[in-house]
């Protein structure tokens, strides 16, 4: 019975897209009913919270129908604690970016909400899935609707964006068709359950390629300013917030999973990257002329920095990438919806032209204030949490990441400080005039909720982080026995260094 | 002496048949008004008719077997082919239908042709030796070269005929003498027969036979328009009439490509190290050329036809496999292609016959808004092309590529890989300008002999059915792959792999 909690979330939205599309609804009756099925997505997705058993090693609410019985590979989804948490910070995204989409009018109402649920199921299906094909069919079905969604609701420079951002990530991800292929067949099977390791660096390149490019990493990010900068907000809060956790998922559950061997040759030129892609970004969040810039650019940071966190192979590594993920996905989510009200009023991103908007909009200044706070990880944040820990877990392959991981979260600082000083404080911009409200109730409606689980994060950072990996992390990615991903890691790794914020 | 004749396996292809009889025959007994129905009528029921045969010789053919006298083959390959053939000629009626207003002459023959066709076909993808092989060649040929070139008062229609027929005929005579070499070398017609005659003669090395082998994959490389034999095809494509140009893209391949695998590996067997290769580079100069050169098109067909090049490429690599894998591959892969491939020449006529002139890839653009089952048809189909999940397009890569591997050619997988990274823009370019671009974009007044007056677009309810059919069979391809799968397997297990 439990297995089908997983499929109910994967087709529940689909089912929803399929009515959007189909039946005869008006704009608001279009938008009212994919905020229905989007919440109702949450309460099953708490459901599934409520039913986990965290002290279990292994998969849950596991489903398995054979597909394409020859070459064995099924339809095969479950959960384990991460991925229960990335699902959570799915449906809990996109249901406020549903909500916001309504609640601004996107016209062509039943296309638009159709392709958001659509969206939302592919990404749900990406976190669960337990084969390696089916996984891929959901890392590439992702594309379909974010493909229109930046395309055809996007601003002026959308055409652009969404052919650089398709043909990059598809380069990188027909790369990974070959290896899906090559790993499968040569294993007899494509279930990432029944699978055991493979040695070949070939293979995980081929992984890697379409996961660097969907996260991304330096210097795969071409196609990231134009796309963050060009979709309409909500959507550049998906895509920054949500689809490009399947790159974290992508590495866990099986670039690190099922090549120890290659991850672990591979783990300098990838943590490289990651500490470039960490600098970089933040140095260029640090410059960007606009609101959107500044978030898209951090994500590129933040990016690295769960980069780091995977491939310090240790328990505090991937426990902190995994809380920074659902931290990162709220946080951008967050700003990006509030850059997108920020926009709404002003008719204007660059900072240089606001200014001012804390007097007389003390919601605003509050919630961007509060979100703020998390993004620089101001001790006691979630955001702080996650970067001790993932501090913490690259510091066991050598004290030099771990300082460009710190340098980084001092440019964090800076450049939140900045969009958080240019934006609500200064002079008014000449962009911000008193016709500029403060927050409506509706948008408090969908921003409260966010930072709401952002402070509840902070409050108790270990819900995520001690609960996503069973205290067996190779038996909780389905690796076989005698397995050495986490040689490095001392029996006597001091508990109290990594920090469960007691 | 009389050979006995199995009715039963040659059902498909008399059903065609005798629906281009009746077709023909309302041309001359059917009062005008009704014509055009009559026909249509007649020829769909054909290929229902064939549809349903075919699917009855399959599943009561266990073994593959010679019929009359050898000269045909019963197996599951070849009904498997059938059906696919039985099945686009049945959409292409009814893209056919509105094709043009009512009471226009020569719509009675239009069917008959189309009906002939497709039973020149159904007969092709059975034939068991170099003469049935030819006959059925040659017979589809003619039809289609008429159909080329059915408009006559459209100078592209004429010229098209033209185009196809001379380079049509040229590539038929080379496959004719190379026929002509290899029974020359081995004495023998039979497929079988031949690679029999090989082993037994030591006949490995011969020239004459190696000559004939190159000359009859040249021929069926120009009816299967691979690179480099592809130069006709965007012409023909473009000029012919569109609903035309749609099972020519579908049926036409399908059987060039089965016939190619069947002959092949059937009689060329002990040559396997020499056209393998052969077929492997003329799969990647399709890949190349189509991919490259559909980059530049702005008129839609030419794109799609320069698309068709590149996928009897892919479609090559399984050929090129010479495995149980390859064979199922293809197979696989001809199922969705042709669907995807009638559904978008369906769309792109519907747009055509809005705007009345050809349309190029700007003319598409807010189609998706205006009239969006159609849009989200050519989306899936587009997306189907690239091999995107949701369409049959990923299982049709995937086994393709499975088969490669299988065969140890990572390379071939490869350059499969590359060149649709390279075909990803201009598919992409389709959607673009369906979906992301408004109608407001177009500019009719400057180019269209008669501009749209605008109002709501015509309601094409058989070509809408015909599109909406390609779609499901599109995306219920990916999602029930194993019941095709097992078909594609017991077809593939009638050649001697």
């Amino acid at each position: 019975m439990n297995g089908w909690l997983t499929t109910i979330l994967i087709l529940l939205p689909m089912a929803g897209a399929l009515v959007v599309w189909t039946a005869p609804l008006s704009r608001h009756r279009a938008g009212s009913f994919a905020l229905l099925v989007a919440l109702a997505e949450v309460g099953v997705w708490i459901n599934a919270l409520v039913r986990f058993d965290f002290g279990q090693d292994g998969i849950q609410f596991e489903q398995r129908t054979s597909w394409l019985g020859d070459l064995n590979i099924s339809y095969h989804v479950g959960l384990y604690g991460f991925s229960l948490w990335l699902v959570g910070l799915t449906v809990v995204v996109m249901a406020a970016t549903i909500g916001y989409g309504f609640w601004v009018g996107r016209d062509r109402a039943r296309a638009y909400f159709g392709l958001m649920l659509l969206l939302t199921g592919a990404v749900v299906a990406v976190f669960s899935s337990q084969d390696l094909v089916l996984f891929y069919a959901a890392f590439e079905a992702m594309m379909i609707p974010l493909y229109v969604l930046v395309g055809a609701w996007g601003g002026a420079g959308r055409l652009r964006a969404t052919v650089k951002f398709v043909i990059y990530t598809m380069a990188g991800s027909l790369l990974m068709l070959v290896s899906v292929i090559v790993f499968g067949l040569s294993q007899g099977t494509f279930d990432l359950v029944d699978t055991g390791a493979s040695g070949s660096s070939w293979i995980f390149l081929g992984f890697v390629a379409a996961f660097v490019v969907k996260a991304p990493l330096f210097p795969f990010h071409g196609w990231l300013p134009d796309a963050y900068r060009e979709a309409s907000p909500e959507v550049s809060a998906v895509l920054s917030g949500v689809v490009s956790k399947a790159a974290v998922y992508g590495f866990l559950r099986v670039a690190i999973a099922k090549f120890p061997g290659p991850a672990h040759d591979f783990k300098v030129p990838i943590l490289v990257l990651a500490s470039i892609g960490l600098v970089y970004g933040s140095l260029l969040a640090f410059r960007a002329p606009d609101f959107r810039g500044v978030i898209a650019y951090s994500s590129l940071a933040q990016m690295g920095l769960i980069t780091l966190g995977l491939f310090s192979f240790n328990d505090a590594g991937l426990d902190g990438a995994v809380l920074q993920s659902v931290t990162h996905g709220l946080v951008s989510a967050t700003l990006f919806l509030l850059a997108g009200a920020v926009e709404r009023r002003t008719s204007t991103g660059e900072l240089a032209l606001l200014g001012g908007m804390a007097r007389g909009r003390p919601a605003l200044a509050t919630l961007l204030m509060a979100t703020g706070i998390v993004a620089l990880a101001v001790p006691g944040s979630a955001a702080f949490a996650g970067e001790f820990l993932i501090l913490a877990g690259v510091f066991r392959q050598g004290w030099a990441w771990a300082v460009v991981g710190a340098v980084a979260i001092v440019l964090a600082a800076m450049y939140v400080l900045r969009v958080i000083s240019a934006t609500l404080h200064e002079r008014p911009g000449s962009a911000v005039t008193d016709a500029a409200l403060d927050l409506r109730p509706a948008e408090l409606a969908i921003l409260v909720p966010l930072v709401a689980c952002l402070l509840a994060l902070s409050v108790w950072p270990a819900a995520v982080s001690e609960r996503s990996f069973p205290r067996n992390r190779a038996a909780a990615l389905g690796a076989p026995v005698g397995w050495t991903v986490y040689p490095l890691r001392p029996a006597t790794f001091p508990r109290d260094l990594e920090l469960k914020a007691k | 002496m009389k050979p006995s004749i199995d009715w039963f396996a040659l059902s498909p292809v008399l059903a065609m048949l005798g629906a281009a009889g009746v077709a023909l025959l309302t041309a001359v007994l059917v009062p005008g008004a009704w014509r055009r129905a009559v026909a249509a009528l007649a020829a769909a029921l054909g290929f229902a008719g064939a549809l349903t045969a075919a699917a009855l010789v399959y599943g009561f053919t266990d073994h593959g077997h010679g019929v009359v006298a050898d000269a045909m083959v019963r197996d599951r390959f070849g009904t498997f082919a059938e059906m696919i053939v039985a099945g686009s000629g049945l959409l292409a009626v009814a893209i056919s239908y509105d094709r043009r207003p009512r009471g226009c002459e020569h719509e009675a023959e239009y069917y008959a042709l189309l009906a002939a066709a497709g039973a020149g076909m159904a007969f092709l993808v059975t034939a068991n030796n170099l003469m049935t092989l030819f006959l059925g060649l040659e017979w589809f040929s003619i039809s289609l070269y008429i159909l080329c070139a059915v408009d006559v008062d459209v100078v592209g229609s004429l010229e098209a005929g033209l185009k196809y027929l001379i380079i049509g005929s040229f590539g038929s005579a080379v496959l004719l003498f190379g026929s002509a070499l290899v029974y020359g070398s081995t004495g023998q017609l039979g497929f079988a027969a031949i690679a029999q005659a090989i082993s037994a003669q030591g006949l490995r090395d011969d020239p004459l036979l190696l000559t004939g082998l190159a000359m009859i994959i040249t021929g069926l490389g120009f009816k299967a328009s691979a690179a480099p034999f592809h130069m006709w095809t965007p012409d023909v494509y473009e000029g012919a009439p569109t609903p035309v140009t749609a099972f020519m893209s579908a049926a036409t391949k399908t059987v060039a490509l089965v016939l190619a695998m069947r002959i092949l590996v059937t009689a060329f067997g002990a040559e396997d190290d020499l056209w393998t290769i052969a077929v492997a580079v003329i799969a990647c100069a399709s890949l190349a050329v189509g991919n490259l050169a559909a980059l530049v098109q702005r008129n839609a067909k030419r794109l799609l036809a320069y698309s068709s090049v590149s996928h009897a490429g892919f479609m090559l690599i399984a050929v090129a496999a010479n495995n149980q894998a390859g064979g199922e591959a293809l197979l696989y892969y001809l199922i969705p292609y042709s669907a995807m491939s009638l559904g978008a020449f369906a769309v792109v006529a519907a747009r055509e016959r809005e705007l009345g002139k050809p349309a190029t890839v700007d003319d598409l653009s807010g189609m998706g808004w205006e009239r969006p089952v159609l849009g989200v048809a050519m989306w899936t189909f587009m997306l189907g092309f690239v091999g995107f999940p949701l369409t049959g397009g990923f299982w049709g890569k995937f086994l393709v590529f499975r088969a490669a591997y299988d065969r140890g050619w990572i390379w071939l997988m490869l350059v499969g890989v590359v060149a649709t990274v390279v075909s990803l823009p201009y598919y992409l370019s389709i959607v673009r300008a369906m979906f992301l671009r408004t109608g407001a974009e177009l500019r009719l007044a400057q180019s269209a002999p008669n501009p749209v007056a605008g109002g709501s677009p015509p309601r094409e309810r058989l070509l809408t059915a015909a599109v909406v059919a390609a779609l499901g069979v599109t995306v219920a391809s990916f999602f029930v792959v194993q019941p095709i799968i097992d078909g594609a397997r017991d077809a593939a297990n009638a050649l001697p792999f």
